[in-house]
């Protein structure tokens, strides 16, 4: 119970800082994204309220009030999710856009994270324990130079070769154009198609990360002496591997988690910029290349929280996996 | 680097003292000897002798670069959106620059920002972690939460958001905010072992005999850890090419300047794998793959020498 808690507590002041983090950000930058902002807006032919002006001016720093004052108004304005008025979408509030766009993130960088895990970790395991074997050096290899593909590249590459010159997939977007998004299994299958490209780009390049942090533990682990006992015993090297071995080396790759999540989720910026996904990751992508401050701002802060519940979900999930943990308690 | 790490650790300031002397006694300053000797054996580990290889081609093509290149990188002196010929191997920008000449060109830039924002994310790595390691209490708490906390925020769309703000298109803006953002790893994991060597005994019997704690921290302790310091540099040159490059295509980066984000971006901009150009995109590309690839084999080879468990047989 102890370690959850501290778990809890450490997630709580992670979250302030964060947030905290997401306030001073614009405020430390020289020149004045507020102004930015407006003229933009204005440029734009936006019409601006009072009420838009004064969230932008909150979330991106008002020159006119205190800190404190700011920092309040700030805290309060994430409650009531008031991010203020994006350029690049001026006929939805922020909140409303990245809310579209969240569950297209969440299901491609969610089902990609498990899936590379899997795989990566499985991979990992055969090459750490047929280590100095050929098929442990191809995999070595092999991850070495996918785990270098820089993600937004190796997008590109599969969108000419499987979207533009063979036409085995979709070229852009997350479901066709015209069609709405549903339940229906029509649009599902659909965006699944839609999906493949993109899954399989942020896959390839983050399987690397689990591929040796699992291959170096299992090779650390079977050095190990009940290793060695469980050879002496004749037991059945798939058992040794999968149940003495891989059982324990798993462990320290967990704790590995939250460093591999955030390659996924910084390649899925670029990668969903590449294939025009509706996720976050394409939303960053417009508002970096319109400069659009508050839609940038909001984003940031909304990728950095649901990295923070991510880990923090693995954490307590930590509980259930390492019985020293929960006997320390 | 590497015999001090392979020598058990209470011995270990024993051979750190010793490389001095001796390399003075040859003539050779002590330091290129140790730069020697480190490199001789990350040369007998294969993985690190193929990423070495490679990382030196590179070197000399970017040294090289107004030998090697057939064209000016900047000039404008071609048809735009031209194809691979005779004259230009990858075509021509819409500008009507060569591609070719621009890949040997942009190998600086690349190499600049991977070396130079590598070091300075280890320079903050090492200070924050020795300081961490050896100042346990309410100093090691706040920087043990400041590197946690900076290992959980996504690295890339911070730097995107800094990059974005910050306005300027220098290169040396995104070595900024490559080194700001890439330090948290190395500066954990040299916490960690800088906190383990604190309570050995030659460190102990150091500490008694009146050394400063500024001699302790830096000639007992750190050069038991060089090899993981070298990790954590290879490991953010990496990072460094990677954001770079991201940056860069994004448009975060100057257009100006000659590099293969940009090339990327400029591929980008004009739409070349639709028009046929994919060599602009693949080009480039393949330079950072081999680059980035050099740097992870040669730390392959840095690896085995803090974990003998991980050596080639």
């Amino acid at each position: 119970m102890r370690y959850v808690m501290s778990k809890v507590g450490l997630f709580i002041v992670t979250l302030w800082a964060a947030i905290t983090l997401n306030f001073l950000l614009p405020r430390l930058m020289p020149g004045s994204p507020v102004d930015a902002a407006l003229g933009k807006l204005a440029s734009a032919g936006v019409p601006i309220t009072n009420a838009e002006r004064n969230a932008i001016e909150v979330q991106l720093g008002v020159p006119h009030a205190s800190v404190f004052t700011q920092y309040a108004d700030y805290l309060r304005n994430i409650v009531t999710l008031r991010f203020g008025t994006s350029y690049s979408y001026p006929t939805q509030t922020v909140a409303q856009t990245i809310g579209k766009a969240l569950p297209w993130t969440l299901v491609l960088v969610g089902v990609t994270t498990i899936v590379a895990f899997v795989v990566g970790t499985l991979l990992g395991v055969y090459a750490g324990w047929h280590r100095g074997r050929a098929s442990d050096a191809s995999i070595t290899v092999g991850a070495t130079f996918f785990g270098a593909f820089p993600p937004f590249w190796l997008g590109l590459l599969l969108l000419y070769v499987a979207a533009f010159k063979y036409g085995w997939f979709p070229i852009k977007g997350g479901y066709s154009p015209g069609a709405s998004p549903s339940w229906s299994p029509s649009f599902l299958s659909d965006a699944l198609q839609h999906s493949v490209l993109p899954a399989l780009t942020l896959g390839i390049t983050t399987l690397s990360g689990w591929v040796f942090g699992m291959r170096n533990n299992m090779i650390n682990t079977l050095g190990e002496d009940y290793v060695t006992f469980a050879e002496a015993n004749g037991l059945r090297s798939r058992t040794i591997a999968l149940l003495y071995a891989a059982r324990n080396a798993l462990l320290p790759n967990v704790t590995a988690f939250g460093l591999i999540l955030g390659a996924v989720v910084g390649g899925s910026v670029l990668v969903e910029g590449v294939f025009s996904y509706p996720g976050v990751g394409g939303l960053l992508f417009t508002a970096v290349t319109n400069h659009d401050f508050p839609l940038m701002q909001a984003l940031f802060l909304v990728i950095t929280l649901s990295m923070l519940v991510a880990i923090f979900i693995v954490e307590l999930f930590y509980v259930r996996l390492d019985p020293r943990v929960r006997s320390a308690s | 680097m590497t015999i001090i790490t392979a020598v058990p650790p209470p011995e270990a300031p024993g051979a750190a003292a010793a490389a001095v002397p001796g390399g003075t006694a040859r003539g050779v300053p002590g330091p290129v000897r140790f730069v020697g000797r480190a490199l001789r054996t990350l040369w007998s580990n294969g993985k690190a002798r193929t990423g070495m290889i490679v990382l030196g081609l590179i070197i000399v093509v970017a040294v090289f670069a107004p030998l090697l290149a057939p064209h000016s990188p900047t000039a404008a002196t071609f048809a735009p959106y031209k194809g691979p010929s005779g004259t230009n191997l990858l075509g021509t920008t819409g500008n009507g620059q060569d591609v070719f000449s621009q890949l040997i060109y942009g190998s600086r830039i690349s190499l600049i920002v991977g070396l130079v924002a590598g070091g300075a994310a280890t320079f903050v790595a090492v200070t924050l972690g020795l300081i961490a390691g050896y100042r346990p209490g309410p100093v090691d708490e706040v920087l043990g939460f400041i590197t946690s906390l900076a290992l959980v925020i996504p690295g890339i769309p911070l730097m995107i958001i800094l990059a974005a703000y910050l306005q300027s298109r220098s290169v040396w803006t995104i070595v900024l905010v490559v080194a700001f953002t890439s330090w948290a790893t190395g500066a954990r994991v040299i916490r960690s072992q800088t906190s383990t060597l604190r309570t050995r005994e030659f460190v102990t019997s150091a500490v008694f005999s009146g050394e400063r704690m500024l001699r302790v921290v830096f000639r007992e302790i750190l050069p038991n850890m060089t090899s993981l310091v070298a990790a954590s540099f290879f490991a953010a040159a990496t990072a460094a090419v990677l954001a770079e490059a991201s940056l860069e295509f994004l448009g975060l980066g100057n257009p100006a300047t000659v590099s293969w984000g940009t090339i990327l971006y400029a591929a980008e901009q004009q739409n070349a794998l639709l028009t046929g150009q994919w060599l602009m995109v693949l080009a480039p590309g393949l330079a950072i793959v081999l680059l980035m690839v050099s740097f992870t084999l040669i730390n392959f080879g840095v690896d085995a020498l803090s974990n003998p468990r991980l050596r080639e047989k």
